[in-house]
Formats: structure tokens, C-alpha cells, sequence
């Protein structure tokens, strides 16, 4: 019964990531499509704990969570302290 | 019982998951944006491993707590970077002299 509810939860998860990869897709700027992209970065190592649940290896799932999360925040870094200074900031109007 | 409390956790969690989304998509401006991404997320990371923390330590030995040790520890890692990411993306928004929106009356 429970997995059942944690494989309903995981769906409206990954359901929840097209909402905001519809940011990282049509921001106007590169600092939202950075948005989009970290929202969906912390929803995935929610994920990964959900389907480690659902495939009964749980230990092993944390891990590769806890990595992500960790490359999630390094690129997130790196990204932001990239977009600084080059152009492609301002509304792509003409 | 356990089972029914760390079912609404995860559910709280999803709520709070589903209403940062929400709140990417409608805010107006990148730095109204970045309140709920930031700080929705964290809450429902928060309200969710601690949801499966739970659940995974029903069954009371020695595995199963190391497992949901790990689990909080990864919140408590998310709630340090999240913020700090999310600093890190208005700092190369301000640099870049992105102006905050405002209302159309005044300017």
C-alpha cells in the first residue's frame, strides 16, 4: 500500500518538474532558466529517494541522492558566477 | 501509524513542492521568482525525506537508522546550500544590473 502511494507521489513529482522546466525553457533571462534548472535539481534528489524506496534499495539511493544534491549546488555555483558578466542577461527583445 | 504519519509528511511536501513550481511560473520578475525556488524547495525537501526518514525507520535496526541518518544529513545539506545558491544566482543577477520589476505606476 505504501509503495503504491510513494509510486503515486514520485509521478506527481516528476509531473511537478514539467511546471518548472517550463521556466528553464521560456525565461527571459539565462539567470531564470538557472531557476528552472536548480528547482528541478533539489525535486531530483527527491526522486532518486523515492524510486531507492520503491526499488527496496534504499542505502544505495541516499548515496547517489546525496551526490547529486552536492553536483546540484557545485553547478549552481559555478553557473551563476559564469553569467555575471556575459550579455546574454537582459530580455532577448530586440 | 507510522505509516499514515510519514505519508503526510511526504504529502505536505509535495504541497510545498507543487507551490514553488506554481510560484516560478506565475511571479513576475527573476528576483520575485527566486523567493519561492528557493525557499519552497527547501521546505519540501525538508517535509518529504524527513516523511521517508521516518517510514524507513519503522523498522527499528542498526541499517535502518544509518539509512535515515544519511537522509537527514542530506537535509541539513540542502538547507545550508539551497540558500547559498540561491544567493549566489541574485549576486550574478545584481552584478549584472538586472533592475528589480516594478509596479507600472510608479517607476
Amino acid at each position: 500500500m505504501m509503495d503504491t502511494f510513494f509510486l503515486y507521489s514520485g509521478i506527481f513529482l516528476g509531473i511537478i518538474m514539467f511546471l518548472s522546466l517550463y521556466r528553464a525553457v521560456f525565461g527571459p533571462t539565462v539567470l531564470d532558466r538557472l531557476i528552472g534548472v536548480n528547482a528541478i535539481g533539489s525535486k531530483t534528489t527527491v526522486m532518486l529517494i523515492l524510486v531507492g524506496l520503491l526499488y527496496n534499495r534504499v542505502d544505495m539511493f541516499v548515496d547517489i541522492a546525496l551526490a547529486y544534491a552536492l553536483l546540484n549546488f557545485i553547478a549552481v555555483l559555478a553557473a551563476s558566477r559564469y553569467f555575471q558578466k556575459k550579455k546574454g542577461l537582459y530580455e532577448e527583445a530586440p | 501509524m507510522i505509516n499514515w504519519l510519514s505519508a503526510i509528511l511526504v504529502i505536505g511536501g509535495l504541497i510545498f513542492f507543487f507551490g514553488g513550481s506554481i510560484g516560478i511560473i506565475r511571479f513576475p520578475d527573476f528576483y520575485s521568482r527566486l523567493h519561492p525556488a528557493g525557499k519552497l524547495d527547501t521546505a519540501g525537501q525538508l517535509f518529504t525525506m524527513s516523511g521517508i526518514a521516518l517510514y524507513i525507520a519503522q523498522d527499528a535496526s542498526l541499517h535502518t537508522f544509518l539509512t535515515a541518518a544519511k537522509i537527514v544529513l542530506i537535509v541539513i545539506f540542502i538547507y545550508i546550500t539551497s540558500p547559498t545558491a540561491t544567493h549566489a544566482i541574485i549576486d550574478a543577477g545584481v552584478r549584472a544590473g538586472l533592475k528589480p520589476w516594478t509596479k507600472e505606476g510608479q517607476s
